[in-house]
């Protein structure tokens, strides 16, 4: 048991763990959510390389802070690395990603069979998205797909899971286990829409849910609100989207560029009056949290620090909001550390080994 | 050509018109419509209990003309009732034929006209002044989609989860395929009835 954590299957981290009664993945964040814990999940910043250190390196600063690591499907419609490459290299090493899946680049064949590929991986957590205009992105000439959108998505992952079943209803020979997500925008028109398509997405197969970027907590309290008199929030777990930003400037950038993110003119005030407004942006997102995580019905937050990944570590820990629990972390462990030394002993000794030397010591 | 008769698009004057702060797409889509304007549509949205209403009359009546369409044969009529539907449609509902309308379920707002072609509700990228994240001069088709079904008498249509579109049934008739589904519903419901005490 030496080294072994919980929620980690002792015969290696990249292995998934037991099932569980009523658990439909077999992955760590459901376990964690199920368990009544405040989850914290967060967001990798996808390479544009095709080095995998490049991933791990980024994986890594997330270390024993969150409990799931989101990898995004071209966010904003830019190219990067896929993200099935991500989860790939993810679980690899025995980190927990959601894979998220847009259906802007995909019709239902592709996507389909991503579903099953990444859950073979060892992909215990989906998020299904429509995904951003290609208009949004670096290179707009390209045809959006939009076959199915986050709904059907989300309905094509459950019937795919549950009934065993593609589309077409040709069966599975093994379901994917998977525990599913989608993405829900309180701080978008149509306001009072907004709670009763998350009802929606719960009906379509939604068990999680995280949100767009939450700057307007008093707009998010009026969402959860009706959410939870439509009783949605016994139905999914709803983490928070929160994240710093920058500086005043950023801000303004991120209000006029990117696509459904609210941000009132009162946090850029208090961002412009700040000496060091880096600072100020960490301290404002600690203090969202700190409002947010006493919202009934909130089961965690989402971390989006969009290239200060380096502070997600520092919010999580000045937040609070593990209240002392540590999240599964990579250690080194015995079989590691034994291949590391053979490698060790390969590339630094001079072993020449020749058949015909073998061949000789063999007499 | 293009030299001498520079295009300036609603888009474009759109672009320069909106303050500074706005949300510019680097570019617009492929989906763009260029120089018109929305009012049509929006009358029909406005109007969506009438034309609920006019639409159930309308439905009856090509059930009751079942045994017609059935004679003539349902291929052979499909051509001149699908020129009709797809100009009647299209002028009330930039319809895009595709061929299995679930116009009365979105509040008369027909979703084949939002960028993303979303069948099930909006995105999250819709605008403070609810326009499109795609279009920045089109008014998001689920914000008039959800008004639209606020007047209707079975708004709350818009609450189920619609499958994927099947693009099999593009450019074909809606309104055939609709009475043929019900009249066959219908045989099936008459046969359950005679054949059962049998």
């Amino acid at each position: 048991m030496i080294g072994h954590q919980r929620d980690e299957n002792p015969a290696g981290i990249h292995l998934p763990l037991d099932p569980l009664p009523g658990h439909s993945s077999r992955g760590r964040l459901e376990r964690v959510l199920r368990r009544g814990e405040f989850a914290v999940t967060t967001e990798l910043n996808p390479p544009d390389s095709a080095d995998p250190e490049d991933v791990y390196n980024r994986a890594k600063i997330f270390d024993g802070w969150v409990d799931a690591i989101n990898a995004v499907d071209a966010s904003g419609a830019n190219c990067h690395m896929s993200s099935v490459g991500i989860c790939a290299l993810l679980t690899r090493m025995g980190y927990a990603p959601i894979m998220q899946i847009a259906c802007r680049d995909k019709n239902r064949i592709a996507i389909q069979g991503d579903v099953l590929g990444g859950a073979a991986m060892g992909v215990a957590n989906m998020l299904c998205l429509t995904g951003d205009g290609v208009q949004a992105g670096d290179q707009p000439g390209a045809k959006p797909v939009f076959d199915l959108d986050s709904m059907s998505l989300l309905e094509t992952c459950r019937i795919m899971r549950d009934n065993g079943k593609f589309l077409s209803g040709r069966k599975l020979t093994t379901p994917p286990q998977i525990f599913l997500g989608a993405a829900v925008n309180p701080f978008a028109p149509p306001f009072d829409f907004r709670p009763i398509h998350l009802g929606k997405k719960i009906a379509a197969g939604a068990q999680f849910v995280q949100t767009q970027y939450c700057f307007d907590v008093p707009m998010f309290r009026t969402f959860m609100q009706k959410a939870r008199d439509l009783g949605h929030t016994e139905k999914v777990f709803i983490l928070c989207g929160v994240g710093p930003l920058a500086s005043a400037k950023t801000a303004k950038w991120i209000r006029s560029n990117v696509p459904g993110i609210h941000i009132p003119d009162s946090i850029i005030k208090r961002l412009e009056g700040a000496q060091d407004q880096k600072k100020e942006g960490k301290q404002l997102c600690t203090d969202i949290i700190n409002e947010v995580k006493e919202i009934p019905g909130v089961s965690g937050i989402h971390v989006m620090a969009y290239r200060q990944e380096e502070y997600v570590a520092e919010i999580v820990d000045e937040s609070g909001v593990l209240k002392g629990r540590q999240p599964w972390k990579r250690e080194i462990r015995r079989d590691d550390q034994m291949v590391a030394d053979r490698l060790d002993r390969i590339l630094h000794d001079e072993i020449t080994e020749t058949q015909v030397d073998m061949v000789k010591t063999a007499h | 050509m293009s030299d001498t008769n520079p295009a300036v698009t609603q888009a474009t004057q759109v672009k320069k018109a909106a303050p500074k702060s706005d949300y510019k797409p680097a570019d617009v889509s492929p989906q763009r419509r260029v120089q018109r304007s929305f009012a049509i549509r929006l009358w029909s949205i406005r109007h969506s209990r009438l034309l609920e209403w006019f639409y159930s009359r309308f439905a009856d009546m090509f059930l009751l003309l079942h045994p017609l369409w059935k004679g003539l044969g349902y291929g052979r009529v499909e051509t001149p009732i699908k020129f009709v539907e797809k100009r009647v449609k299209g002028f009330m509902f930039d319809c895009r034929m595709c061929g299995q309308c679930i116009l009365s379920s979105t509040g008369m707002s027909c979703p084949m006209n939002c960028p993303k072609q979303l069948r099930n509700g909006p995105c999250g990228g819709v605008r403070a002044n609810g326009n499109c994240e795609v279009e920045p001069d089109m008014p998001c088709v689920w914000v008039k989609a959800w008004e639209g079904s606020q007047n209707m008498e079975h708004g709350d249509k818009i609450l189920t989860v619609q499958k994927p579109v099947d693009q099999s049934l593009r450019e074909t008739s809606a309104w055939l395929r609709v009475t043929a589904q019900s009249a066959a519903a219908r045989e099936a419901a008459v046969n359950a009835n005679t054949g059962a005490p049998t």
